[in-house]
C-alpha cells in the first residue's frame, strides 16, 4: 500500500496500531458500507443529533465514543431501525433504510442489557433470529452448534439465561446478534456490564472474532480505554456531532480539538500565543513558560499572534532531578507536588513557577530505583518539539 | 476449639411467643374456615326438617355420648345422591362453568389490552389510570349492577340512545338475557383481570421486544412469543381472581339475568331461601368447593414447578 493512502502515516512516521493493507476510509474509490447523509434527530426541542454525515467501510471495526446524552446511541437505534431521523438519510448497502422496519434491516444488535428472552433455553436464544427467516430446522441446529462452539458456550446449551453468568449471559447475546451473520453487527455498550479483568479478555476475543468472520462492527461506548484498544476508528462525539473520526493512534497523538483531547486520556494544557511559524515549526509564548516554547510537526498555518492551547501528553514529558543540559528545548522548572504510583506507571504532578500543575507520567521500568523521586523535590520538565500538539479549537 | 455463636438466647417466653406467630394463621383459617366448612358438611349430610334449625338431627351434648351417636349414625349421603340424581342441579353446575369460562374469556380479551396499554402509559400518568380501574370499587357492588338494569332495560339509556342515534328502530331486548349477564359480570370482575394483568406487563422489559424485532420478528409475532409467554403469571392470576367468584355469582345473574340463566349461584339461593332444604343447599355449596379448589391447586402447581424450574 503506498504512503498516500494510508491515513496513518506521517512522512516515514506511524502512530497508533497499525492493522497493515487495511484503510478503506483513506482510499477514494472505496464504496462505504453505511452512510449516515446529513442525519438530523430532534425530540421536541432537543436535538439528539445534529446534522451527521458518516461513512463506515465493510470490516470496519468501528467505535462512537462520546459522554453520555451525546447522540451516539440514537445513532445506532436509528441504524437498526428503532428511532426514524428527522432529516437525511441512512445508507446500507447502497439501499435507503427510510421507512424500512427493524425487522427487515440485515443487521442485528447486541443490547446493552443483553435482552435475552428469559422463557427460552441458551439454544432457543440463538435459534430465535434464524426461525424468524423460516430455514430449514436442520440448517437450524448447525447454525446453532456453530454459534455455541464460537462463543463456548456448548455446555450450557439448555440452559435458562437466569442460570447463567454476566460473562456467559454477554456471550449468548453476541451468539444469537451474530447467527444471522448480518451485514453489521451493532454493539451498544458490549462489555459495560463485566468486571475489568473480564473486560480486557473479552475485548480481544471481539477483535479475533470480527477478524475471524470479516464482519463489519459498529460498536457504542463512553469508555475511552475499549474504543483505543478495539476500533480500527473512532468517531469522538459531543452534543449531537462528530468532532473527529480518526484511528484510535491519531485521535490521541493528533487530537482535532482541546475536547478530544481532553476527553482521550490525560492531558495537559498551556494556552499560548503564536510568535512565529512555518514549515510545520511554530514558536509559543506560553504564560508558564519563561522562555517561548518551540513545537515541530504542526498541521495546519498558524499566523503570529494567534491565541492556542498546546497539548502534552504526561508521558511524552521527560523528567529529571538534574538540570538538562543547556540548549536543550522546552524546559520547564518545578517541585513535586503530589505523586501517585500506579504499578507499572508513576503519575508525577509538578509545580510551576507560574502556579500551573503539569501531569508527568513515568513506566516503572526497573524494579528498584537509585534516587527515588520525593514530595517537595525540586525538578525539571522538558519535552521535545514533536511532542507538543497546536490546538486551535 | 471453635464454637459457633449461639443465638441469643430469648427466654421460654420468647421462644413460645415466636412459635406463635406461624400460628396464627393456621388458628385463623382454622377458625374462619375448617370450623365453617365442618358445619356447613355436617348440615349436608343431615336431612330437611319443619323446626327451628330446618334440618335434623341436631347435636345436642345435653343427651351424652349416647345422643351424640345417635345424631351421627342418622347423618346421610343422601343429599349428594340427590345432587347427581336431579338433573337440575348438574345443569347449574355445567352452566355456571359455561358462564365463568366465557366471561373469564372475554374479561382476558378486553383486559389486556388495557393492562398493556396502561403498562405502556408514560410514568406520570400509571397512578392517575390504576386509580380509574379502582374507582368503581368506590360505590356498593349492588348499586352499580343495579345502574346496568337502567341502561339495559328496554325503555333504558342504551336502547334511547342507539335509537335517537337511528342505529336502531326497535329497543333493544337484551336485559334478562345471558347477554346482559355477560355485560354484568365483565363491567364487574374487569378490575380483577386488569390489576395482575398490569403488575406483570409493568415490570415487562420492552428492550425484550427490540430485541426480537432486531431479530427480525415482527411486532404482531413478537408479541405471541415473547409478550404472552412471560405474561403468564398475570394471565393466570387474572384468570383465576375473576373465573372463580365468578362460578359463584349469584347477585348478577338474579338482577340481570333471565329465569332460564341457570347459575349454581341462584340455585343454592333458591334452595336454602325459597325450599328452605338447608342440607339440600349446603351439599351445593360443599360440591361447589370442591370443584373450585381444583384450579387453585391446579395453578398453585403450576407456579411452584415455574419456581423450582427457575432455580
Amino acid at each position: 500500500m503506498s504512503m498516500a493512502v494510508d491515513g496513518r502515516r506521517r512522512g516515514s512516521l506511524a502512530i497508533g496500531a497499525v492493522r497493515r493493507d487495511f484503510a478503506p476510509w483513506a482510499d477514494p474509490g472505496a464504496i462505504p458500507l453505511i452512510r449516515f447523509e446529513q442525519v438530523t434527530k430532534r425530540y421536541g426541542e432537543v436535538t439528539a443529533v445534529d446534522n451527521l454525515s458518516l461513512d463506515i467501510y465493510e470490516r470496519e471495526f468501528f467505535c462512537l465514543l462520546g459522554p453520555s446524552g451525546c447522540g451516539k446511541t440514537t445513532l445506532m437505534r436509528m441504524l437498526a431501525g428503532f428511532e426514524a431521523a428527522s432529516e437525511g438519510r441512512i445508507v446500507l448497502a447502497g439501499q435507503d433504510l427510510s421507512g424500512v422496519p427493524p425487522y427487515r434491516r440485515p443487521v442485528n444488535m447486541m443490547f446493552q442489557s443483553y435482552a435475552l428472552f428469559p422463557h427460552m433455553s441458551v439454544e432457543r436464544n440463538i435459534a430465535f433470529g434464524l426461525e424468524q427467516d423460516r430455514l430449514p430446522k436442520a440448517e437450524i441446529a448447525d447454525r446453532v452448534v456453530e454459534m455455541l462452539r464460537l462463543v463456548q458456550l456448548e455446555p450450557f446449551a439448555r440452559r435458562r439465561p437466569s442460570q447463567l453468568s454476566g460473562g456467559q449471559r454477554q456471550r449468548v447475546a453476541l451468539a444469537r446478534a451474530l447467527a444471522k451473520r448480518p451485514k453489521v453487527l451493532l454493539l451498544d455498550e458490549p462489555l459495560g456490564a463485566l468486571d475489568k479483568k473480564l473486560r480486557e479478555e473479552t475485548q480481544f476475543e471481539l477483535m479475533d472474532l470480527q477478524v475471524k468472520l470479516g464482519m463489519t462492527f459498529l460498536v457504542v461506548t463512553h469508555d475511552q480505554e475499549e474504543a483505543m484498544t478495539m476500533a480500527d476508528r473512532i468517531a469522538v462525539m459531543d452534543h449531537g456531532r462528530i468532532v473527529q473520526v480518526a484511528t484510535p493512534g491519531e485521535i490521541y497523538e493528533q487530537p482535532a480539538s482541546r475536547y478530544v483531547a481532553e476527553f482521550i486520556g490525560d492531558v495537559n494544557i498551556l494556552e499560548g500565543k503564536v510568535i512565529a511559524a512555518g514549515e510545520g515549526r511554530c514558536t509559543l509564548a506560553v504564560a508558564d513558560a519563561p522562555e517561548p516554547v518551540s513545537v515541530a510537526g504542526v498541521a495546519e498555518p498558524l499566523s503570529p499572534g494567534r491565541e492556542v492551547a498546546l497539548a502534552l501528553r504526561p508521558e511524552k514529558l521527560v523528567l529529571t532531578q538534574e538540570e538538562p543540559p543547556p540548549h536543550t528545548p522546552n524546559v520547564f522548572a518545578g517541585t513535586i507536588w503530589d505523586i501517585g504510583y500506579l504499578g507499572d506507571w508513576t503519575i508525577y504532578l509538578v509545580r510551576l513557577a507560574s502556579g500551573k500543575t503539569l501531569r508527568v507520567s513515568r513506566a516503572n521500568v526497573t524494579r528498584f530505583v537509585e534516587r527515588p523521586l520525593s514530595w517537595d523535590d525540586k525538578v525539571f520538565v522538558h519535552f521535545a518539539p514533536e511532542a507538543g500538539v497546536v490546538l486551535t479549537r | 476449639m471453635d464454637v459457633a455463636p449461639r443465638p441469643p438466647d430469648r427466654g421460654a417466653l420468647g421462644r413460645a411467643l415466636s412459635a406463635l406467630v406461624p400460628a396464627v394463621p393456621f388458628l385463623w383459617l382454622a377458625f374462619f374456615f375448617l370450623v365453617p366448612f365442618a358445619i356447613v358438611f355436617k348440615i349436608a349430610l343431615s336431612e330437611p326438617a319443619t323446626a327451628q334449625p330446618p334440618y335434623r338431627p341436631v347435636f345436642d351434648l345435653s343427651q351424652g355420648f349416647e345422643g351424640l351417636r345417635e345424631a351421627f349414625s342418622q347423618l346421610s349421603f343422601y343429599n349428594f345422591t340427590l345432587l347427581l340424581e336431579d338433573s337440575l342441579y348438574f345443569s347449574s353446575f355445567i352452566s355456571s362453568l359455561r358462564i365463568a369460562a366465557v366471561s373469564t374469556v372475554l374479561l382476558l380479551a378486553i383486559g389486556f389490552p388495557i393492562a398493556y396499554a396502561m403498562a405502556k402509559a408514560p410514568e406520570r400518568w400509571r397512578p392517575t389510570l390504576l386509580m380509574l380501574v379502582i374507582l368503581p370499587f368506590w360505590t356498593s357492588f349492588l348499586i352499580r349492577v343495579y345502574a346496568w338494569i337502567g341502561i339495559l332495560k328496554p325503555e333504558g339509556l342504551l336502547s334511547a340512545l342507539l335509537i335517537n342515534l337511528g342505529l336502531i328502530s326497535e329497543p333493544l331486548q337484551i336485559m334478562n338475557t345471558d347477554t346482559a349477564v355477560f355485560i354484568g359480570i365483565v363491567y364487574s370482575y374487569l378490575p380483577f383481570m386488569v390489576l395482575p394483568l398490569y403488575a406483570t406487563l409493568e415490570k415487562f422489559d420492552y428492550t425484550l421486544l427490540e430485541a426480537a424485532e432486531d431479530l427480525g420478528c415482527p411486532p404482531w409475532r413478537a408479541f405471541w412469543r415473547i409478550t404472552v409467554p412471560l405474561a403468564m403469571p398475570g394471565v393466570l392470576a387474572g384468570c383465576l381472581l375473576c373465573f372463580i367468584p365468578v362460578v359463584g355469582e349469584f347477585v348478577i345473574p338474579d338482577l340481570l339475568g333471565g329465569s332460564e340463566t341457570l347459575m349454581i349461584g341462584r340455585t343454592l339461593w333458591s334452595e336454602f331461601f325459597s325450599n328452605r332444604d338447608w342440607p339440600l343447599a349446603s351439599a351445593v355449596a360443599v360440591v361447589l368447593l370442591v370443584l373450585l379448589v381444583g384450579p387453585i391447586v391446579a395453578y398453585r402447581d403450576i407456579e411452584a414447578r415455574r419456581w423450582e424450574k427457575a432455580q
